[in-house]
């Protein structure tokens, strides 16, 4: 979507210099530079800071911030603000997360483009309130009931959730889908060096907009443009199962079938474009251990594998960006030469789960949990027994 | 180099963190600030570290530490022993009493009336840690010193920036006096 001129203005102030700020400091900055309009959200450590910044700083470009009364409301409210045309966003962590999933499951099946900011914190239940975790790895997949699809990403620095959130908005808007950028306490809670580009740097993908209203939810498209209220045309949103024109039909097999196929696989036929991986590969290539990890993990998982090697270990590394969908091809691709792979992550396993199903490599949880970080040398360990 | 600072709610603790933090940004370092949060830190013994470094920072929340500033007794105590062997302490003496059973072989110590100073000479005890940066790095060299101003009078309520960077430099002038 176009920039409006407050957010010009304000991003022309601010662009082109580097700042020292917390994580879920720059994801707030990072939403005003994606053209976020509409935020809606309710307090919840550690994502408190998300909203804390959104509040003072969105009205200065023009936006419209609202403290709700719970997060399910917070939910409903970036749904229906972005019926009329905003880009928009809530940020919450575990308990908000777990609130927020009947509407997360409304907002996949009305396909409504919007942001969800969950800072991941040490659960179940309130758990360890002020420390960090990566507990909600499969809750973002399958939080919500029935058959979907869903965009994750999990930034690994101050610098990636300012980066990472504006790819959210940009993938909401093109797949037509609620994304979830999720953080975790540890990226939230540090303070890093963040770059804020120049305004001529930066890109935004219009919304598409569908011209007659039979469209909006299917016809022949497999991503349908939009109708927003407002704009001088009637549209039907339901979350129960319903014709391209938005109209309830809840009876007939083969409607709720194509339409359910249609939205699972606007994201999965898209999966090579969505995608994003990074990787570090042993410079000879004779590497027979692999380390996967994503978000707060990967930085002591890079550091590990980098003090393997300069101990003359070979040891190959990939961090997922995107966290669903899950990057099975990337990850397949690596595991070729591989006999195991050792997966940190901040809690008891359920990404290495989601690996072992596509590789033929053992795959060896490194688990963390109880609110502190793995810490490099641990990693290392690990990596030097299996080496 | 890891640096913790450890007191009281209200001593400027994780501010200080902040500015070292800011400074190596600003100086073209990479660094990480880190803090006690919620719950841990309202009305009681409070944290925060600073992690500076040339090439890119992997270990997110260190076990060990370079560098000590410890304002109060409990934070002494409760983390001189994490100090690595050879590393510094500086610490407000007229608030700590120091136990070498608890402290790390080797570790350089340094103690200042950093409170007392800013006291009297600031007429206002909230300073001591701007007196105790000032000392640090002089000590140190953990950040340049044109960067440690910036961060200060970036950092500090407004209208207090000239008050905040005197005590800085009394703390420059106690480390270069050699007190301690």
């Amino acid at each position: 979507m176009a920039l409006d001129e407050n957010k010009r203005q304000y991003i022309s102030q601010r662009g082109g210099k580097t700042y020292f700020m917390l994580g879920d400091e720059a994801c707030a900055y990072g939403a005003i530079y994606a053209g976020c309009d509409f935020f809606a959200g309710y307090p919840i450590t550690p994502a408190s800071e998300v909203a804390e910044l959104i509040a003072e700083e969105l009205p200065k470009a023009g936006g419209i911030c609202i403290q709700m009364e719970d997060e399910l409301a917070s939910m409903a409210a970036i749904i229906g603000a972005a019926w009329t045309g905003a880009r928009s966003m809530t940020a919450t962590s575990g308990p908000g997360f777990s609130l927020m999933q009947e509407n997360i499951g409304y907002g996949i099946m009305t396909e409504t483009p919007c942001v969800i900011v969950n800072v991941q914190r040490s659960g179940p239940s309130t758990g360890q309130a002020t420390k960090p975790a990566q507990g909600d790895v499969l809750q973002a997949r399958w939080g919500t009931h029935g058959d979907h699809n869903i965009i994750a990403l999990a930034p690994n620095s101050a610098q990636e959730c300012f980066d990472l959130v504006q790819e959210c908005f940009e993938l909401a808007d093109t797949y037509r889908t609620p994304v979830i950028l999720l953080m975790d306490g540890e990226v939230g809670h540090i303070r890093e060096s963040v770059v804020m580009p120049e305004l001529s740097a930066v890109k935004h993908t219009s919304r598409k907009i569908a011209e007659r209203t039979e469209d909006v939810f299917g016809g022949q498209e497999l991503i349908p443009g939009m109708i927003h209220y407002g704009e001088g045309m009637n549209v039907h949103v339901t979350g129960s199962t319903h014709l391209a024109s938005g109209m309830r039909d809840v009876t007939t097999p083969h409607v709720h079938d194509e339409l359910i196929k249609r939205i699972y696989s606007k994201i999965d036929s898209n999966r090579e474009n969505i995608v994003r991986v990074e990787t570090d590969l042993n410079p000879d290539g004779k590497a027979r251990v692999g380390v996967i990890s994503y978000g707060a993990s990967a930085r002591p998982a890079r550091g590990a594998v980098k003090l393997a090697r300069a101990k003359g270990k070979n040891v190959d590394f990939l961090r997922l960006i995107t966290i669903w969908p899950f990057a099975k091809k990337q990850v397949a691709e690596f595991s070729k030469e591989l006999d195991i792979i050792l997966v940190p992550e901040m809690n008891l396993g359920q990404m290495s789960r989601e690996i072992e199903r596509f590789v033929d490599s053992d795959v060896v949880t490194v688990p963390r949990i109880g609110g502190v970080p793995h810490s490099v040398d641990e990693i290392y360990r690990v990596i030097m027994g299996v080496v | 180099m890891i640096i913790r600072f450890a007191g009281f709610g209200g001593q400027g603790i994780v501010v200080s963190s902040y500015i070292v933090g800011k400074s190596a940004v600003l100086d073209g370092k990479k660094a990480i600030q880190n803090q006690a949060y919620g719950s841990e830190s309202r009305g009681g013994e409070c944290r925060g570290d600073v992690i500076i470094a040339d090439e890119e920072i992997y270990e997110l929340e260190p076990t060990y530490y370079d560098v000590l500033i410890a304002m109060t007794q409990p934070a002494y105590e409760a983390f001189v022993p994490l100090l690595k062997p050879g590393g510094t302490l500086i610490l407000d003496k007229d608030l700590v009493v120091t136990d070498k059973k608890l402290e790390p072989k080797r570790i350089k110590k340094y103690a200042i009336s950093a409170t007392d100073i800013a006291f009297k000479t600031f007429g206002r005890k909230i300073v001591a840690n701007m007196i105790i940066l000032g000392y640090m790095n002089t000590l140190l060299g953990a950040v340049s010193e044109g960067a440690l101003e910036k961060a200060i009078s970036e950092s500090v309520p407004r209208g207090t920036e000239k008050m905040n960077l005197e005590a800085m430099r009394e703390g420059i002038k106690l480390a270069g006096e050699g007190v301690k």
